[in-house]
């Protein structure tokens, strides 16, 4: 069983329940041609970092799925590549971490606020033991002649 | 006598000019995963113009420099990152 993710962006001119119809075929391809759909995944309106047909927003998705041949790619990305609805699409093959990571989002475990949590308790504890090493370094080397000046 | 630190006073600010010595934060923070899908994170592996930084600078060991640098050309395909741009940050 092969963990791939598919993301694509979804035209943003069409109605809300269109959008969702879009997502849904995709998502019922894959559940047809004997996928497990693992996550769906709607990341919903964001702006484009740069216009692609002349469209500065897009909507998207994210579906997280298990192939146990993969031979379903081809016909999931042709079929993508043929959807006027369809602006853009990425499929990826996740690694062990990749899923791990995945999961640990879903479950909130990886979100902004927690990795710069993560990250501002890692950074104290990790710049504890560098802190006193620099001064210590630091001190004969420059200290010592000037302390031996005022004396 | 030898004197506290506190008393010592020195001609420069002796921090000047010390360099922080660069490490790898995947390594150290045991991140084993860049999503392409988080462009927040990405931003900071790319300069204003929007073009990735080099090891030298980023600090990264070069087996995570590669998966950054897959990361971003991915967030890029996605319209996640800008290929080209000013003022990014």
């Amino acid at each position: 069983m092969k963990q791939l993710e598919v993301t694509f962006i979804v035209d943003p001119v069409l109605s809300g329940d269109e959008i969702q119809a879009t997502a849904q075929t995709y998502v019922d391809l894959l559940k047809n041609n004997g996928c497990t759909i693992v996550h769906v995944d709607d990341m919903g309106l964001r702006t484009l970092a740069f216009p692609i047909r002349k469209r500065n927003s897009g909507v998207y998705f994210c579906i997280e799925f298990q192939t146990p041949t993969g031979s379903i790619i081809d016909n999931m990305e042709l079929a993508l590549r043929r959807d006027e609805r369809i602006m853009r699409f990425l499929t990826v093959k996740l690694d062990k971490y990749g899923v791990k990571y995945n999961e640990d989002k879903r479950n909130g475990l990886i979100g902004k606020k927690s990795r710069r949590q993560d990250k501002k308790e890692a950074a104290p504890a990790v710049a504890a033991p560098v802190a006193p090493v620099a001064p210590v370094v630091e001190a004969p080397v420059v200290k010592a002649p000037l302390a031996e000046e005022e004396e | 006598m030898a004197t506290s630190k506190d008393d010592i006073k020195f001609l420069s600010n002796p921090k000047i000019g010390q360099k922080r010595k660069k490490y790898c934060r995947f390594r150290r923070f045991g991140i084993k995963y860049i999503d392409y899908k988080d462009p927040s994170f990405l931003i900071q592996f790319v300069n204003e113009q929007g073009k990735i930084l080099p090891r030298r600078i980023t600090g990264n060991s070069l087996k995570y420099q590669r998966k950054v640098t897959v990361a971003i050309k991915r967030a890029r395909h996605l319209s996640l990152m800008p290929y080209v741009t000013d003022l990014l940050k």
